[in-house]
């Protein structure tokens, strides 16, 4: 909530008014209305009575104060309808706007396309959009891979933390089983060559865009059977005020004096007690959950998957990005034997000079905790050796001395091809370190170990109360990691997630969202990378990362565009802020008929049964203007209600029970009490105007 | 409303919902699947269960043979139109079957079409005198047993219904022929039994003579054709009264042995007899909530529904109490005393019996129509204006104020149904209710329901106004004529039978109209039932989180009682204006 809120508004001018009232009048069109059963009512209705006024200025001249009367609520019906249309159009063009500001922004990563695998053959620099399968292209240490491929020459340590979750680096190259790259992930070192194996196509992009200008939109389930449920109401109420008539003259035959009831009242009496509210507001409400999602930069290939948004149980969650921060970070030197923990700090601090990943750099960050200042190479005579695939390590030589660090088993090999030995004693705190779910890196010094540094998953800041806020709103979130099962219960208890899939693989993710549903839970997960595609497809709600690869976003049914995984958060509260919109004004529309009742009952049968004044509480000031008033309140309370309509209602996450009270004491208890008010209100208006 | 009122009114209440306890938890055993329990259960279960193998040996039926919601309903249907085609039968043929001392004629073809619609829907509405139309073999043979099998049909289609919400991601509901075999055998048959020997004890009839003399106390001197003539005895109509008297209130199908219905002698003679009657009538009803919750798997369910029910009916009849305890300002002036004393009941005794008075005549009205057996006690026709708009509005809720045997579970169950999908979406889910999600198809069945019947009503009442000869036969002038003619279509259409009286329903019109809006307002709302039965029994149980809206909680009542009124409300505040309410306006501006 707190994030779409905090998101630029959209700057509404008085020309994106004037075009939302344009289109009103063009939506006019019967074709258009007959979509909304509840409107379509009315604009039967409005017709009719128009009908009915030119009959009275054609055959009745002289009483001019009964045309007026048609005239007047023919008016109002009219606006009734317009009103509605207007709701609608506001909530297009916002989303039209969005859309625009979308497209001028969306960004590519450029890809180094080359004619022959070869390295060192001359690439050119392309849009990611532009490229087709069976391109080949250049990535070298630092690059993003701009697309799903296979190495075809090459091998390079790539960091596909933020795909499979596992902070380790992997080595991907050229032929055997690991020649396949995600776009998405990263080269740390060294270089590849990738043929492209997917055409990242525009359609899909546009065919989304399309969606959320309306043009497209379906309507979803909960909204289809809330359809249903106003459509059967107002069939109802088309029996109570079609069978006045007869009833009415069936009293006149009784009492033997009066005249039935008019044509105009009861149409007057339909549009009141009809759900207009829901009925006109309805579209509006879909269509700015679309427009929210949007603002929150996340694109929706349907709203369904919006909508189900607010019905998930369960909220996988990848480890990195999401829960942890996507690097491990330095934490903690583990001095050897007789070696202080200030020189293990400047040694690392030196072995991590000139590396330039995260972690590289949270080594040198923790090292100015000892007051180890940041040592200029050259001044040392220092040569960087960086991190390649085939010593898994890196570090510096400074003149003939050789600062490495690297996982354990490498400098082990390392140290003894020096004649040196790799102390038991280091070998426990390496253990320690891997128990505690961390990462240990050694440090050597020529052919000494001089300690270990723990890096170490870190836990983002304020990720803990959003899973609070989580269960509160009664999902269960559970953690995805590749990591051991150590590693992975140390973070999740830190994190504080209800649960964790370790060692996740495809196939285990997959078997879980299964499971899962099998009990009749509805699953959300994000994901970016192809092997994440199965489980995405597989979920209620999948969300892709726009970073993550073509055939993920294919698989998702929502693509975050700021790759922001905890997104999925203010997804289910918009999905579940669209449902809470809808029921609320349901109820306050339902709510609204009873001062209706008190306000046309009374008028409509005043000339047989003036005594049925006595219900006639607000006290109106004739029947005509009782009438009136409430097809004015009844026309006014839509637009009134467009804001609400096109927020959204606030969602707490306090529980059902209480947001249930809640809203039943807002829209229940205030829509009966509300309309009392305003009708007598409006009646005021009318008598202090003079009208009729 | 006076201290007796209260107390009566608390007693009641209290001993139907202690007596509804354990009997629901009994009926949730039979319906559950365990047919060889019963087997080895005491000596009265023992010779009930091998009848019960003997009938489905007898029909060729495999008890354990499970339908799905469309063979289940086909069954039913059939079964049900067969009831009727056989009763129509033994009313035309009435000359020539046994059992008729008084020699009475065959009923004529619309009165029998009429009278078989009526009994097959558990509706009762008659439209003939029984004491004058019909003999001992129609009453027992035809009747009677429809009184049983309406009922036990009615209990079918609950127990299906919650068969849905127990059961998941499978097709079959139940065997009909099984439901309705134990409904019959284990559940009204027995209690009927009991009833009659403890009504029979109070001074009900049983017996098969037909008719009996008497001497009168007071010989009288009456004007017949211009001459005087000197009456010394008079012809009491008998029969077996007290087996029918049972089903009649047990089954809540309110089809009297006499035109007179509970107010008369031999069938309701005193007043514990009255109160017999009336814990029978919410009886069935009220233990069928209790066995939804208990074959839900959670009691707190099924309490939920209970209380809703309760209060509503507390409410009403309280109001009832208080409209006909006041006095009936049209007397005012006049030389007659409307206050209560030791020696009479006072308020509005117009219409009432003396054993009874204002107190027992309102709980009993009250009851009566609540659930939708429309017996009676007292003349609906000489409440007054607001006394008389209890017992009309009460059906026009839909008949769920505790509603017919099974019927008023399944009818509450809709009104659940539209307060779950409301409520639900304004926690932000897509509404479910016990784990069973309320989609599209759902609503729509939701819908259907809900609408037929007040569609029926409101269609009927309209076409009957506009017909000259169907409003010349009203009791009344004013709006006291429409209400009658309202009355009658909201009786017959939520399947009550209650007839407010002063409308003669005769004519060929209403004997084809009623009997129309019984065979509508009866299947045009089982068929969407039935289908969401089917629905709802193939979806998945989704087990409740935080975000599940609790549907036990006093809020949930509250909400739902609220729906109720509402939707009652809204549907028939126009209606109601110009009959009762402008009644009520048009006496007090008067007086």
């Amino acid at each position: 909530m707190s994030e779409i809120d905090s998101k630029p508004k959209l700057t509404l001018s008085a020309s994106f008014f004037m075009k939302a009232a344009m289109a009103s009048f063009r939506k006019l069109d019967p074709r258009i209305q007959i979509r909304n059963p509840v409107m379509f009512v009315v604009y039967v209705g409005a017709c009719l009575t128009t009908l009915l006024y030119f009959r009275s200025i054609l055959t009745e001249g002289r009483a001019v104060s009964t045309s007026g009367f048609i005239l007047a609520t023919t008016i109002w019906l009219w606006l009734t309808v317009l009103f509605a249309n207007f709701a609608e159009a506001v909530g297009e063009g916002q989303n039209r706007a969005q859309v625009e500001t979308l497209r001028k922004a969306r960004q590519d990563t450029p890809a180094k396309k080359i004619a022959e695998a070869k390295y060192g053959a001359s690439f050119e620099v392309i849009s990611s959009r532009n490229l087709k399968r069976n391109d080949l292209i250049l990535v070298e240490a630092g690059d993003w891979i701009p697309g799903d491929g296979e190495a075809v020459a090459g091998l390079a340590s790539i960091d596909e933390s933020a795909i499979t979750g596992e902070s380790a680096p992997v080595i991907r190259g050229a032929g055997g089983d690991f020649d396949s790259v995600t776009g998405g992930t990263r080269v740390l070192s060294d270089w590849l060559i990738v043929r492209i194996t997917a055409d990242p196509g525009e359609a899909f992009l546009d065919r989304m865009i399309k969606m959320v200008e309306g043009a497209a939109r379906q309507k979803t389930p909960n909204e289809i059977a809330l359809t249903i449920l106003l459509a059967a109401m107002t069939v109802i109420f088309l029996l109570v005020c079609a069978t006045l008539l007869p009833f009415s003259v069936f009293s006149v035959r009784l009492m033997h004096h009066g005249h039935p009831v008019s044509i105009t009242i009861l149409v007057a009496l339909l549009v009141c007690l009809i759900p207009t509210t829901i009925g006109a507001l309805l579209s509006a409400i879909g269509i700015a959950g679309m427009g929210r999602m949007l603002r929150a930069n996340v694109l929706a290939t349907s709203g369904r998957a919006v909508e189900a948004a607010g019905d998930v149980d369960v909220l996988l969650l990848d480890k990195t990005g999401t829960i942890t921060l996507g690097n491990r970070q330095a934490t903690k030197f583990y001095p050897a034997g007789n070696v202080s923990e200030k020189d293990l700090a400047d040694l690392a601090q030196l072995a991590s000079i000139a590396d330039q990943t995260p972690e590289g750099r949270s080594i040198v960050v923790l090292a100015k905790q000892y007051g180890i200042r940041e040592r200029d190479l050259a001044s040392l005579d220092a040569r960087f050796i960086p991190f390649s695939a085939s010593t898994r390590m890196s570090g510096v030589d400074l003149g003939v001395r050789q600062i490495r660090k690297g996982a354990s088993d490498a400098i082990r090999k390392h140290v003894e091809r020096q004649s040196g030995t790799f102390p038991d004693s280091v070998q426990e705190i390496v253990d320690f370190v891997a128990r505690n779910g961390s990462t240990p890196i050694v440090v050597s010094d020529q052919s000494s170990v001089v300690g270990v540094i723990e890096l170490k998953d870190i836990v983002k800041g304020g990720i803990k109360e959003r899973f609070i806020q989580l269960r509160r709103m009664g999902i269960q979130t559970i953690m995805i990691t590749g990591d051991n099962r150590l590693t992975a219960a140390a973070i999740a208890a830190e994190a504080g997630v209800d649960d964790f899939l370790a060692e996740a693989t495809p196939e285990k993710k997959l078997e879980l969202i299964r499971d899962i549903q099998a009990r009749g839970k509805l699953v959300a997960m994000t994901g970016d990378g192809t092997n994440d595609a199965p489980a995405l497809a597989q979920a209620d709600v999948a969300v892709a990362m726009n970073s993550g690869t073509q055939v993920a976003k294919e698989a998702a049914n929502l693509v975050d565009l700021d790759s922001n995984p905890t997104k999925l958060i203010e997804i289910v509260e918009t999905g579940k802020q669209l449902l809470m919109t809808r029921g609320a004004l349901t109820t306050f529309s339902i709510a609204n008929d009873v001062a209706k009742y008190f306000a046309i009952l009374p008028a409509a049968f005043s000339s047989i049964y003036p005594q049925l004044n006595a219900l006639n509480i607000m006290d109106l000031s004739s029947p005509a203007h009782a009438v009136l008033s409430a097809v004015i309140f009844n026309a006014l309370i839509i637009v009134a209600l467009i804001p609400l309509a096109l927020k959204g209602t606030k969602y707490r996450p306090i529980g059902a029970e209480r947001v249930l009270r809640r809203f039943l004491w807002i829209y229940g208890v205030g829509g009966v009490i509300l309309p009392f008010v305003g009708i007598k209100l409006i009646d005021l208006v009318l008598v202090g105007a003079h009208w009729l | 409303m006076n201290a007796n009122s209260m107390i009566q009114l608390t007693v009641y209440i209290g001993l139907v919902l202690l007596l509804s306890w354990p009997l629901g938890l009994y009926i949730a055993r039979i319906f559950m699947d365990e047919p060889k329990r019963w087997s080895s259960g005491g000596r009265v279960t023992r010779i009930l269960h091998s009848v019960e193998c003997g009938i489905y040996r007898l029909a060729g039926v495999d008890p354990q043979m499970e339908m799905d919601w469309v063979a289940y309903t086909v069954s039913l249907l059939v079964f049900n139109l067969l009831g009727a085609v056989l009763l129509y039968a033994i009313l035309r043929l009435q000359e020539w079957l046994p059992l008729n001392p008084q020699h009475f004629q065959s009923v004529s073809p619309a009165m029998a079409f009429n009278t078989a619609v009526s009994f097959m829907t558990n509706t009762n509405w008659q439209s003939y005198s029984g004491e004058t139309t019909l003999g001992m073999f129609a009453q027992m043979t035809g009747l009677t047993v429809q009184n049983f099998v309406s009922a036990a049909t009615g209990l079918c289609i609950a127990i299906v219904l919650i068969r849905a919400f127990a059961r998941e991601s499978q097709k079959h509901l139940g065997n009909f022929w099984v439901d309705l075999t134990r409904a019959t055998l284990y559940i009204l048959l027995p209690i009927s039994v009991l009833l009659a020997v403890l009504l029979m004890s109070q001074g009900v009839i049983q017996n098969f003579q037909g008719i009996k003399q008497v001497d009168l106390l007071h010989p009288v001197t009456v004007t017949m054709n211009h001459r005087p003539v000197r009456l010394t005895h008079q012809v009491l109509p008998m029969g077996p009264v007290a087996s029918q008297e049972a089903i009649k209130q047990l089954g809540t199908n309110g089809g009297g042995y006499f035109n007179m219905n509970s107010a008369h002698p031999f069938e309701n003679p005193t007043p514990l007899s009255d109160f017999l009657e009336m814990v029978a009538m919410l009886l069935l009803p009220a233990a069928t909530c209790v066995a939804f919750g208990e074959m839900v798997g959670d009691r707190r369910q099924g309490w939920a529904i209970l209380a809703a029910m309760t209060i509503l009916f507390v409410v009403f009849a309280t109001g009832g109490l208080i409209a006909e305890h006041g006095s009936n300002p049209e007397l005012h002036g006049l030389p007659v005393t409307m206050q209560g004393s030791r020696l009479q009941s006072g308020g509005n005794m117009e219409g009432k019996e003396v054993r009874f008075g204002v107190t027992d005549s309102v709980l009993f009205n009250t009851t009566a129509t609540a659930t939708s057996t429309g017996a009676v006690n007292s003349t609906s026709d000489s409440y007054l204006p607001l006394g008389g708009l209890i017992p009309l509005w009460l059906m026009q809720l839909g008949e769920v104020v505790y509603g017919g045997i099974g019927s008023g579970f399944y009818g509450m169950m809709l009104f659940v149904l539209v307060a779950v999908f409301v409520a639900g979406l304004m926690v932000g889910r897509t509404p479910e209710y016990l784990g069973k999600k309320i989609e599209t198809f759902d609503i729509k069945m939701v819908a259907l329901g809900i609408l037929v019947t007040p569609a029926i009503i409101l269609v009927g009442t309209a076409v009957a106004v506009l017909i000259p000869h169907a409003t010349n036969v009203l009791g009344n002038p004013g709006p006291h004529g429409f209400t009658e003619i309202l009355y009658a279509f909201s009786s017959v259409a939520n399947n009550n039978g209650s007839a407010m009286g002063g409308l003669t329903v005769t004519s060929t019109f209403y004997q084809v109209a009623t009997g129309l809006a019984m065979l509508m307002g009866r299947f045009w709302f089982v068929l969407p039932v039935m289908a969401l039965a089917g629905s709802l029994v193939m979806k998945k149980k989704i087990p409740p989180s935080l975000g599940t809206l609790p549907t036990h909680t006093p809020l949930f009542i509250t909400l739902l009682i609220g729906t109720v009124l509402l939707v009652g409300a809204l549907n028939f505040l126009p209606a109601l204006s110009l009959g009762p309410l402008i009644e009520h306006f048009l006496i007090i501006s008067t007086h």
